[in-house]
């Protein structure tokens, strides 16, 4: 039996985290498919091969920092929209609006735990890297981690926003489909940003994702992260926040 | 907290518009504290708006509202400690057990009732471990009413507490509202169910577009209607209504289940019969019977929108 020594916030993450962990399908894209298409791309003998034209690191050493863009992805646009929008719909945040629990604690709840699912479906693509395919670790930890966060905050602000306009849970599924795409385009999943040519290059390098795979490549390789690539980052970030809180509704 | 004399719910010239559609219109209501206050009238009448503005999901355009002295807005922390609402449209969370929505919300208040007992009482106990959106539409409203009341709130709001149950958990549901009731909550119920009213409520307020037409005590109501009777019969072939319409001290004439239905007072019992004969029809199983809430209740929303035409 439950007792009134629990906050309401801790009740209410308890009990969402509880239900993330029902939901085996997100669980799965968020934390281990990334790291599944690591080993798939990490099986190819070339990809572990130094590449002159990367400079001389080599294509597995990219995807790493590819991986944990994905797993952002996945769970900004994939899950939580959807579970936003079906809330709303479904008139849940409305019916925890008359409880002593507010509906902004499901909501924090809500990012909290896809935040905790990339940083577990990140740290695992980092340690299966480095174990199994000697991917060295951040050689600028702290400038990786504050990238990871607001590249984190800039998707979760994007499937914030989705959730916002799109009036029912199945738009929300299919608005974010489309931007999943682009998404994982710009992070480099078929192709990593540093080899895209010219032009096209330069446009994905002012995407959030874009700038965010630059960047944290950089912080990878024990650099500090180029000012343009965090700027557009922090502007992305800053801007998409903004509009998610704009365009919220409760109902 | 409060002085004893303070009603639970007071609300003040309420109004609220959804754009060009006036929901609430100058409603005035006074709960005293302990009662059973229920609100009836048709859809789409406003009784969903005003307990919603009550529960401080809206925000009223004009008016005043306090519960137990609290402003719904303003105290919106104390009041959600100490309000338990049901509301006609709100969902959970769909991979959310029954036993993890009662504990949840058990854990919000600071001296719940036992979930389980409660559980026990509305007929949940079997379904404990299912999900929300396993439960029939029934579960479902015992787990919202359960929901409502797990936090020993001093009022309780709950609109549409018994649709989509069957007789027999209505029974069960009422025999808690009641129990709840002597335990101290105030009650605020909103329903279209006339048995439900008659049965539970000390006093009822008739809504219709947006404003009270009368708040009375159940009696109080039969008793107002000019019509005390209830003349009902069966006919072989189809009776154009207006045929009774105006024979003296008929108030309504109305057709329902192949059986005419004929509300009048004592003095048009003979008259109507009269009637009957002239026109050759032999009223079939022809029943007398004093009125009961549901006629008063067709019969003052029917005066009310008679005078709204005349105006």
């Amino acid at each position: 039996m439950s007792t009134a020594t629990t906050s309401p916030t801790t009740a209410m993450l308890r009990t969402e985290s509880r239900l993330m962990l029902r939901e085996p399908g997100a669980m799965f894209w968020i934390v281990l498919f990334p790291t599944i298409l690591l080993s798939i791309l990490g099986a190819i003998p070339t990809f572990r091969e130094p590449d002159e034209a990367l400079g001389g690191i080599r294509v597995i050493d990219l995807y790493v920092p590819i991986a944990v863009l994905l797993s952002a992805i996945m769970a900004s646009l994939m899950s939580m929209p959807t579970i936003i929008s079906g809330y709303r719909e479904n008139q849940v945040l409305r019916r925890y609006a008359t409880t002593p629990a507010k509906p902004t604690q499901i909501l924090m709840a809500q990012w909290v735990l896809h935040g905790a699912g990339i940083l577990v479906g990140s740290l695992l693509a980092m340690a299966v890297g480095r174990i199994v395919f000697d991917v060295a670790l951040p050689g600028a930890p702290l400038a990786y981690l504050g990238i990871f966060v607001l590249v984190v905050l800039a998707n979760l602000s994007t499937g914030g926003l989705i959730s916002g306009l799109a009036p029912s849970t199945k738009a929300s599924a299919a608005i974010g489909t489309v931007v999943f795409f682009p998404s994982m385009f710009t992070s480099g999943v078929w192709l990593p940003v540093t080899v895209l040519p010219g032009l096209l290059g330069d446009i994905v390098a002012l995407t959030p994702n874009g700038a965010a795979a630059l960047a944290l490549d950089e912080a990878a390789a024990g650099r500090t992260p180029e000012l343009l690539h965090v700027v557009v980052l922090l502007v992305w970030t800053v801007g998409l926040g903004s509009l998610a809180a704009r365009y919220f509704r409760w109902e | 907290m409060t002085t004893t004399s303070a009603p639970a719910i007071e609300v003040r010239g309420l109004r609220k518009t959804y754009g060009p559609v006036v929901a609430v219109d100058r409603v005035d209501l006074t709960v005293s504290e302990g009662e059973i206050f229920g609100v009836l009238g048709p859809n789409g009448s406003g009784k969903s708006t005003t307990v919603e503005c009550i529960a401080g999901l809206r925000r009223p355009d004009a008016g005043t509202i306090r519960v137990l002295g609290l402003h719904p807005e303003k105290d919106r922390d104390a009041l959600k400690r100490t309000v338990g609402v049901q509301l006609q449209s709100a969902g959970l969370q769909p991979k959310l057990r029954v036993r993890e929505a009662l504990d949840l919300f058990a854990s919000f208040y600071d001296d719940p009732r036992d979930p389980v007992e409660l559980a026990e009482r509305l007929g949940l106990a079997e379904r404990m471990d299912h999900p929300w959106r396993k439960l029939s539409g029934g579960q479902q409203q015992r787990l919202a009413i359960a929901l409502a009341l797990v936090g020993r709130p001093r009022v309780a709001l709950l609109d549409e507490l018994s649709t989509g149950l069957d007789p027999a958990s209505r029974r069960e549901v009422w025999k808690l509202v009641e129990e709840v009731r002597a335990e101290g909550t105030t009650i605020l119920l909103v329903t279209h169910l006339m048995e439900e009213a008659q049965h539970l409520c000390d006093r009822i307020a008739l809504v219709q577009q947006g404003r009270i037409l009368v708040a009375d005590t159940p009696d109080g109501l039969i008793s107002r209607t000019a019509a005390p009777l209830v003349m009902s019969f069966g006919t072989e072939l189809p009776l154009d209504t207006t045929l009774l319409a105006d024979v003296a001290g008929v108030a309504d004439v109305m057709e329902r289940a192949g059986r005419l239905h004929v509300a009048c007072d004592d003095s048009a019992v003979l008259s109507v019969l009269d009637r009957l004969r002239d026109a050759g029809v032999r009223p079939e199983r022809l029943r007398i019977s004093e009125s009961s809430l549901d006629e008063a209740y067709l019969d003052l929303m029917t005066d009310a929108d008679e005078k709204e035409t005349v105006r």
